[in-house]
Parts: structure tokens; C-alpha cells; sequence
């Protein structure tokens, strides 16, 4: 096997990438001596400072995965709101508006909140029981609102009216021409995200705008830089979600030149079952062998397969399924008494929308609870446990959709306790085979992590954590 | 490639001809179209060789460069082929139709007929986007004097190539495109890009499979490469010495006719099968029956025509170099809009392109089974009525209750799923759906509005209903995001004396 992953550019090297390193922002980098939830502190004072100080007509804040990027949207709405600055805020999806209210009314009880929504919105359970909260499809029906929220798409539909500010959130997965259409309203922004993420796409042809520097394709917070490159960008260095087994691993393959820590150490968390594995053959040595390390890769021989693969589609949901039967428990800083990982905790992620599907007939009734999505829809979420299908299993080429680093990147960072990659035999041949064609344009900053280096990386540390199925 | 085209080629290569994926056509075929057929010299970025062009199959226009490496004889290539096409393009702005907008309140025109214009292959529009990109910004005084029709054309080329981006629009098309859209052969769509060889798969001369007669249509003697590049070969024996001859005839007017002559000759023997070829797909497409909805996107192509010959008529500048900042967010919004209305339409109106919506549980077809056409929900406020019907289907249903679904059939019609329950025996899945809107203003529905027991209907989650256009800042709001305002070379202005000495390699 060859699969020591090697670098084009050493860590470090600065400004080739437009998410390199920028000097003057930001904690200090991961593995310092400082204890996580210091530097965590540090680096949100660092980003309320710079808000207040309105030395810069926007702020930028880069955000690992579970890394406190909610904790930060709230903190700063608060801030800016009680500071008598009226604020809107921008989210990606109703789900994220939503989960971004309830988190803002439970922080700030006093304060008055807008879900600006669209007309045939019904607001959900945790929306409504909230008496600061009211609900409009008209920026005039929101009056007296100290923070009005809001999806991208809903507010590139209000024509008028400018606020102070603004915060965006998941601005990495926004477009750049969805910013442009809201960019109007606000004179000082706040962006957020995780520039790890899946970039944003299009269903049509784009390439007459490659190299533009205002090209409609790349994400907000790209834009924003090409055009402001001297707006400070900020970065939470810690990792609350990750364990200590998976923080390294990701902030390795994904955030070669900034990293971070994980919050908690190995201590914290653990992950135990309740029942013995009597029988269960590899299914229940790759499931012993995540719980105990955080990893596992479960390798079924190498073939060329569809790409609903039935047997990958079956052991996805044997995985899944056999993790409920034995009844795993899982231990951490939330739950040091331990809590029984029941099927609203574990997810099984995969690239495409069919092997969802073939992944969800598998599971049948036994595993309604479970999730099954697709990497682009498990964005932002969180669990204990995930399944992943490797977006290159048993594929005979790897195109650049499947090496995108965004897509592994969401599917192996979206686990509290453990990770099970479910793949075939022969991914590294087929790297090797496959190196990244893609064309290199003029005028179009280069991007990291180079999605067929980030794949070499994660599947050399997977490596390790092989059970082979029988 | 979607499975049922998979299967087609499948089905072509065991066959050995090609296989049709639709069961109408769904492109717009003029009456009078133009041929195009472009050859460009190799080694030289898009500079003109040669092509024929016209709307009469037996009489091309041939136009030749004779030096392709000299500048003025490009334009003069240029000024020709506006001789052919701006009167063509304005034979359209005869006959023009009052169309309501605004609900009624005003009123606009637009041509009855518009040009349709057939390049070989993609790589064809390609050269008509960058002749006209080389075109439009020349000036007619000044150093670099070109005639008068040659900036304008460039105006029209670069509409033509801009609108063929456009999905579902029909102004500027390739015919390895239009063909392979109704078509599947059994080869790779690589080998699709040659027009000689698609034509074999789907109509090989009497006697030979398809397989066989494209192998055949691999020789270049017999099938020259549908350009724009020339055959390597051609280019080193045929062309290379042409060419020298014309060098070497100097100022002789007699010998430079005579080496004239020779390479028109012999360009046209390239160009030539082509041409025929041309045609002959034409004439495939022809004998496809139109899906419904062509003539609705042909409308829409006659708007785009009528709209940019009055910004022409009121003197307009040539298009910008780039797209600005809100030009580029409008036009990719437009085109993302286009491209999923037109899969829409396709589907609606082709049984076969819907049955792979089928196949992925985003439509379903099945027959009613049971039907309540008069029932009231009162539940409301109102007395409203909302018949149910439900109905048994075997394809893999994959929708939710609380769904909204459409059908082809009563595309005016609303359907939401109340229930969906898989039969106990397997023999498929019942589907109760609640109808709303198209059914009349009374409380008994209009005949024939809600499908019958017995019926055959098909619904999709797939809606062609009206999508609201976006709204943009304007163009010189464009905010500090994006770099502010615009500059000269993203907005349409006049083109300055330094544009005529720019390189248009």
C-alpha cells in the first residue's frame, strides 16, 4: 500500500492559499500551552474587541468544525444588540435561522427578536414559545425587533432599509452573488463559518467567470477577501465537538496551515457498550475498535461496483444497527454519568442522494431514528456516533466531485465519539491512478487543501483502524 | 448520463444503431435556418481558414482566407460573412406580434420568426463567441479601418454565442448537440463530437449497421473533420503548399487568382461533406414531432431577438469584455432558472425523458383507483372543495405526505399526498392525493378536472409553475463586497481609439 500522503507546499508557507494564515488574527496555533477553553476565550474577546472597535468595515471568523461558531453568533448578536446597534442576521437555511433564534432567545430573554420568514413559513415548536419572537414575512411588521433574522434567499428579497450591522452565518457555504444581493443592507458585517466546508455549485455552466474576482461561484467570504484583503480574519482554535482521538486527524487533512485543538482530552469521553458482541464477527470488531480509538475503517474487498453499492449500503446499516442492538453508551464532559446512544445520535453520511436512499431500504423499520444524508445536508450538524460511506468507494475514477476535501471533511468531522468509514478495498490504488486534473486558472487564488492530498491524508491515518469484512 | 440513456447506449451497442431518448423533439427547428461551418488554421488562435455558409443546401457561400495570418484579409473574412448573415438576421424584423404584459396593461412586440443559426459542434459556438469577441470592439476610422458591417456583426455574433448558453434556447445551435439530446449511439460522447460518425449511428447508409459506417466515418478523406480545426494531414500536404503558392504569387494578379482558386478548391472538399451532413441532420430533426412547450421557449428566444435588435436600432455599444459584478450574479441566476425550467418542460413533455424521474422516485404513474370529485373540506373558514382520488402505482414512490405534486396532464393543478401505503401484497403502493386549483369556481369541479377512475396519471414533485425573478442591486450600487461600481471594461460603452490596436489573436 502506498499511502504516505506527501505535501506540494510545506505547512506554513504563506499567502499561496486564500485561506493561508493572516498575520496579527487569531489564537495561537493548536498544541500551545495555553488550556483549550483559555484560548477559546481569548480568541472571542479578540473578535468582540474588533467589533467594537469599528475599525474595519467587516470581520471575518473562521470556525473548525463544533468549534463554537453558534456560541460566537449569539455572543456577538447579544452584544451588538445591547450596545443599541440594530442587527440583522443572515443565515443559509430555515433550520439554521431557526436552531440560531432558539439559542439567541434562551441567551437574551429580554430581547426583542424578528424571524423574518417567507409567506407560507409556520414556525416550529422552538420558535414559537418564545414571547420575544415574533414572526413576519415584511421587515415593517418587525417594528420593534432588536435582531431580525433571516435566510440569505428571504433577505435578497427586502429592497430596502440599511442596519449597522450585520452577522453572516455559514458564510462559506453562501454564494458570492448571494451576498451580493444582501450586502445592501448593512454597513459593517460580522462573517462566519467553517472553511472547511463543501464550496458552494451550480447546476450550469460557469467557466466565463473563472478568474473574475467578484466570479458568482466562489463562496461570500471569498469575495469578501479578493476585494477587502485587508479585513482581519479571526479563528477559533477549539474543537469542542471532536474528540481528542479525531481533532488532530481533521485539523491535519483539512486545516493543514491553521489547525486546532480539541476542547476535551481523552479522559472526558468514551464510548462503551452494554452487551457483549456474540457473533457479530467484523461488524462488531469495527465497532469495539472505533469505540476504543475513534476510528475504524470497514473494508469489504475490493470491486468495481454502481454506485448504490448493496453490500456497502448493507454494512452501513448493519453498522448502524448493530451499535443500537449492543446498546452503546457514551461518556463525556455533558454526560459524565454516561448516556445511551439512541438512534437520534448516530448518522450515516454518503455522497450522493441514491445511496441515501439505498442506505435508508437497508435500515428498515428497526433504524427509522437514524439518520441517512448526504454530506452537502449533514453540513453543521452533530452527533455521537457516524457511518460514513468513502465518497470513492468501490468507484473507478475519481472525479473531482468525489475528492472534493469539503465532502470528507463533513462527513468524518461531524462525530462526538467515533467514526466507522465504510469502504472498499483499493481507494489508495485508485488515488494513485487518479491524480487531481484539474485545470489551473489565472487570476483564481489557489485553494487548500488540495482535495486528493486531504483523501491520502485521512485514508493513511484510517489505515490504521482496519477491520477487513469477511 | 442518466440511467435510461445508459441503458440506451447499452442498447444502441448491442443493436448496433443508435437508440432514441426522447419521444418528441424539443428543440425549435426554423423554417429557414443558416448554416455555419467554420474551419479555423491550426496554430493560430480562432483565426478564420475558411466556411460555408447559407440557408439554401445547394448553394453555400464559400469564403476563403487565403493568407489567415494577415489581419486585414480576417476582417474582409469578417465583412463577407456579415454580407451574408446581417441580411439574413434582418429578413426576421418584418412581422412583429402585440404581446400583453403587465396583466393586460401594456403591451410590447416582438418578431413573429426569429433567426436560427446551425454550427457543426459545440466547438463551432465557441469559434462565433471569439470571432465576435475579435470583432465587436473594432472601430470603422481611425488606425485599422474596418467596413462598417464588421463591428456589428461582432455585436450579433456574441449575442448568438451568449444566448446558446441559455438552456432550452434555440438561436444558436450545435448539431452534435441537438442530436445527441434525442439520440443515444454506441459510442462515447466523445466520439459524439464527430458529426460524421453520430450520423452513422443514427441513420447508416443501406446496408451496414451503425457501428460499421461510423468506423467508416473515421477516415478523413472521406469525412473531414467537422472543424473548426482541419486534419493535420490535409493541413501539411493539401493546405501548407496552397497557402506558400498564394505567397509566392505576389502582385500577379493572374497567378494569384489561380492560387486562389486551388485553395478554395481544395477548402471546399473539406467543408463540403460537412455541409451535406449539415442537412441531413436537419432533416432527422425535422421528422421528430415538437413537444409542447418548444414553441413557448421559441417565444422567448423571438423576445431575446426583438429585444437585442432594438438596443442595436437605439445605437448600442458593444458588449462589455466581462461581466460586472451584478451582470455576472443576474446572468447566472437566469441561467440556473432556464436550465431547471427547461428539465422541467422536457420531462412534461416526454414520457421517456419522465419515466427517469420515475426511476429516482420523483414521479410516479399509476392508475386511479378511486375517485371523490365532489368532496368539501369544511373545515376551514370556508366551504372549499378538494377532491381526493387515489391511485396504485409499481414505481418506487419516494414522496412524503404534506408533499405537493403536479401532473403533466393538469400542469394548472395542485396535488398534495395524504397518504402513502405500500400494498400488504406487493403488488405496489397506493397513493391518496388531495387536489386543489383548476377544478372551476364552483363546488362541484369542471368536467374532466379531476382525473376518472380508470385513468392513467402521472404526478412529480417537478413544477413548472412561476418562478419570481430575483432581485439585484444596481449595476452602480454594486456594493464594497464585490469592488464597488463597475469599470469601463464590464459596462457598454463606446469603443476608444486603443481598442483598434488591440491583439485579437
Amino acid at each position: 500500500m502506498t499511502t504516505t500522503p506527501y505535501r506540494w507546499v510545506l505547512p506554513g508557507t504563506p499567502s499561496l492559499g486564500v485561506v493561508a494564515p493572516r498575520a496579527g488574527a487569531g489564537a495561537g496555533p493548536a498544541g500551545s500551552a495555553v488550556p483549550p477553553d483559555e484560548a477559546a476565550r481569548r480568541a472571542v474577546a479578540g473578535v468582540l474587541a474588533e467589533l467594537s472597535s469599528g475599525d474595519h468595515r467587516g470581520v471575518v471568523v473562521d470556525s473548525p468544525p463544533g468549534a463554537g461558531k453558534s456560541t460566537l453568533v449569539v455572543r456577538a448578536a447579544g452584544e451588538l444588540a445591547r450596545a443599541g446597534e440594530p442587527l440583522i442576521v443572515v443565515a443559509q437555511t430555515n433550520e439554521q435561522v431557526d436552531d440560531l433564534i432558539d439559542r439567541l432567545a434562551q441567551a437574551e430573554p429580554d430581547l426583542p427578536i424578528g424571524r423574518l420568514s417567507a409567506n407560507d413559513y409556520t414556525a416550529s415548536e422552538r420558535v414559537r414559545h418564545y414571547s420575544t419572537v415574533r414572526v413576519a414575512a415584511k421587515v415593517a411588521d418587525l417594528g420593534g425587533s432588536s435582531v431580525i433574522i433571516g435566510t440569505a434567499a428571504k433577505w435578497a428579497m427586502v429592497p430596502e432599509g440599511r442596519w449597522p450591522w450585520a452577522i453572516v452565518d455559514e458564510a462559506y457555504q453562501m454564494r458570492s452573488d448571494a451576498l451580493l444581493r444582501v450586502a445592501g443592507r448593512f454597513d459593517r458585517a460580522l462573517f462566519v463559518g467553517d472553511p472547511g466546508q463543501l464550496d458552494p455549485f451550480s447546476t450550469v455552466e460557469t467557466e466565463r467567470w473563472v478568474g473574475l474576482t467578484w466570479d458568482p461561484m466562489q463562496s461570500a467570504v471569498a469575495a469578501l477577501l479578493r476585494h477587502n484583503p485587508e479585513l482581519p480574519v479571526h479563528r477559533l482554535p477549539v474543537s469542542w465537538r471532536l474528540p481528542a482521538s479525531a481533532a488532530p486527524v481533521v485539523a491535519e487533512a483539512f486545516y493543514p496551515f491553521t489547525g486546532f485543538s480539541a476542547g476535551t482530552t481523552e479522559a472526558q469521553r468514551s464510548l462503551s457498550f452494554t452487551t457483549a458482541g456474540l457473533g457479530g464477527g467484523p461488524v462488531d470488531e469495527a465497532l469495539e475498535l472505533a469505540a476504543s480509538t475513534g476510528w475504524a475503517l470497514y473494508e469489504l474487498p475490493a470491486r468495481h461496483t454502481l454506485r448504490t453499492d448493496a453490500e456497502a449500503a448493507a454494512a452501513c446499516a448493519r453498522l448502524a444497527l448493530r451499535l443500537l442492538e449492543r446498546g452503546a453508551v457514551a461518556v463525556s464532559e455533558r454526560d459524565p454519568a454516561g448516556r445511551p446512544v439512541t438512534a437520534d445520535r448516530i448518522a450515516i453520511g454518503a455522497a450522493h442522494r441514491d445511496q441515501v436512499a439505498a442506505i435508508r431500504s437497508q435500515l428498515g423499520p428497526a433504524g427509522a431514528g437514524i439518520t441517512v444524508d448526504t454530506a452537502n445536508r449533514l453540513q453543521g450538524r452533530e452527533y455521537d456516533v457516524t457511518i460514513v460511506l468513502h465518497p470513492l468507494s468501490g468507484r473507478r475514477d475519481a472525479t473531482a466531485f468525489h475528492l472534493e476535501a469539503g465532502r470528507l471533511c463533513v462527513l468524518t468531522s461531524r462525530h462526538r465519539h467515533a467514526c466507522v468509514v465504510v469502504a472498499r478495498a483499493g481507494i489508495a490504488e485508485l488515488l494513485d491512478a487518479h491524480p487531481s486534473t484539474e485545470p489551473v486558472h489565472l487570476n483564481v487564488p489557489v485553494k487548500f487543501p488540495d482535495g486528493w492530498e486531504a483523501n491520502q491524508a485521512m485514508l493513511a491515518r484510517l489505515a490504521a483502524h482496519r477491520t477487513t469484512a469477511r | 448520463m442518466s440511467t435510461l440513456v445508459a441503458l440506451a447506449r447499452a442498447e444502441a451497442v448491442a443493436a448496433g444503431f443508435a437508440q432514441r431518448t426522447t419521444t418528441v423533439r424539443h428543440l425549435h427547428v426554423a423554417a429557414r435556418p443558416l448554416v455555419f461551418v467554420p474551419l479555423s488554421m491550426a496554430g493560430e488562435a480562432n483565426a478564420p481558414l475558411a466556411a460555408l455558409v447559407g440557408t439554401d443546401p445547394a448553394a453555400p457561400r464559400l469564403l476563403v482566407v487565403p493568407q489567415p495570418r494577415n489581419r486585414d484579409q480576417r476582417f474582409r473574412f469578417a465583412a463577407e460573412l456579415a454580407e451574408v448573415l446581417l441580411p439574413y438576421l434582418d429578413s426576421f424584423r418584418g412581422v412583429a406580434e402585440a404581446v400583453p404584459v403587465n396583466r393586460g396593461k401594456e403591451i410590447r412586440h416582438r418578431y413573429v420568426d426569429a433567426p436560427q443559426v446551425l454550427v457543426p459542434n459545440p466547438a463551432g459556438i465557441q469559434f462565433t463567441r471569439l470571432l465576435g469577441r475579435s470583432t465587436r470592439f473594432r472601430r470603422t476610422d481611425g488606425d485599422y479601418p474596418v467596413h462598417p458591417s464588421v463591428p456589428l456583426l461582432g455585436r450579433w455574433l456574441t449575442f448568438l454565442a451568449d444566448r446558446a448558453e441559455h438552456p432550452g434556447s434555440c438561436l444558436l445551435l450545435a448539431m452534435t448537440e441537438a442530436l445527441t439530446l434525442h439520440w443515444a449511439t454506441g459510442q462515447s460522447p466523445l466520439e459524439d463530437n464527430h458529426l460524421a460518425a453520430l450520423l452513422a449511428w443514427i441513420d447508416p447508409p443501406d446496408g451496414l449497421t451503425g457501428a460499421e459506417a461510423a468506423a467508416r466515418a473515421e477516415d478523413p478523406l472521406t469525412w473531414p473533420p467537422a472543424g473548426p480545426l482541419t486534419d493535420p494531414t490535409f493541413d501539411n500536404e493539401v493546405l501548407a503548399p496552397l497557402i506558400a503558392a498564394y505567397a509566392e504569387a505576389g502582385d500577379d494578379p493572374g497567378r494569384q487568382a489561380r492560387a486562389r482558386e486551388a485553395l478554395a478548391e481544395a477548402l471546399r472538399g473539406q467543408l463540403a461533406p460537412t455541409w451535406r451532413l449539415m442537412w441531413r441532420g436537419l432533416a432527422l430533426l425535422r421528422d421528430l414531432p415538437p413537444g409542447a412547450r418548444v414553441a413557448q421557449r421559441w417565444a422567448e428566444d423571438r423576445d431575446a431577438f426583438t429585444g437585442f435588435a432594438s438596443y442595436l436600432d437605439e445605437g448600442g455599444h458593444p458588449q462589455p469584455r466581462r461581466d460586472g459584478a451584478v451582470v455576472a450574479a443576474q446572468r447566472l441566476h437566469r441561467l440556473e432558472r432556464a436550465l431547471q425550467s427547461y428539465a422541467v418542460q422536457r420531462a412534461y413533455d416526454d414520457p421517456l425523458v419522465m419515466a427517469d424521474y420515475r426511476l429516482t422516485g420523483e414521479a410516479f404513474v399509476g392508475e386511479v383507483t378511486l375517485a371523490d370529485p365532489n368532496r368539501i373540506d369544511d373545515s376551514g373558514r370556508r366551504r372549499v372543495l378538494r377532491p381526493r382520488i387515489m391511485l396504485r402505482t409499481t414505481d418506487p414512490v419516494q414522496v412524503t405526505p404534506g408533499t405537493a405534486v403536479y401532473s403533466p396532464d393538469r400542469p394548472q393543478q395542485k396535488a398534495r399526498v395524504v397518504l402513502v401505503t405500500p400494498r400488504p401484497d406487493g403488488t405496489g403502493t397506493d397513493v391518496v392525493l388531495e387536489l386543489t386549483g383548476g377544478l372551476g369556481r364552483a363546488l362541484t369541479p369542471a368536467p374532466g378536472s379531476v382525473p376518472e377512475v380508470g385513468e392513467r396519471v402521472c404526478y412529480t414533485t417537478l413544477s413548472d409553475g412561476f418562478m419570481p425573478p430575483g432581485e439585484f442591486p444596481a449595476r452602480e450600487e454594486t456594493p464594497w463586497t464585490h469592488g464597488g461600481p463597475p469599470t469601463a471594461d464590464e459596462e457598454a460603452v463606446e469603443p476608444t481609439a486603443e481598442d483598434a490596436l488591440e491583439e485579437w489573436e
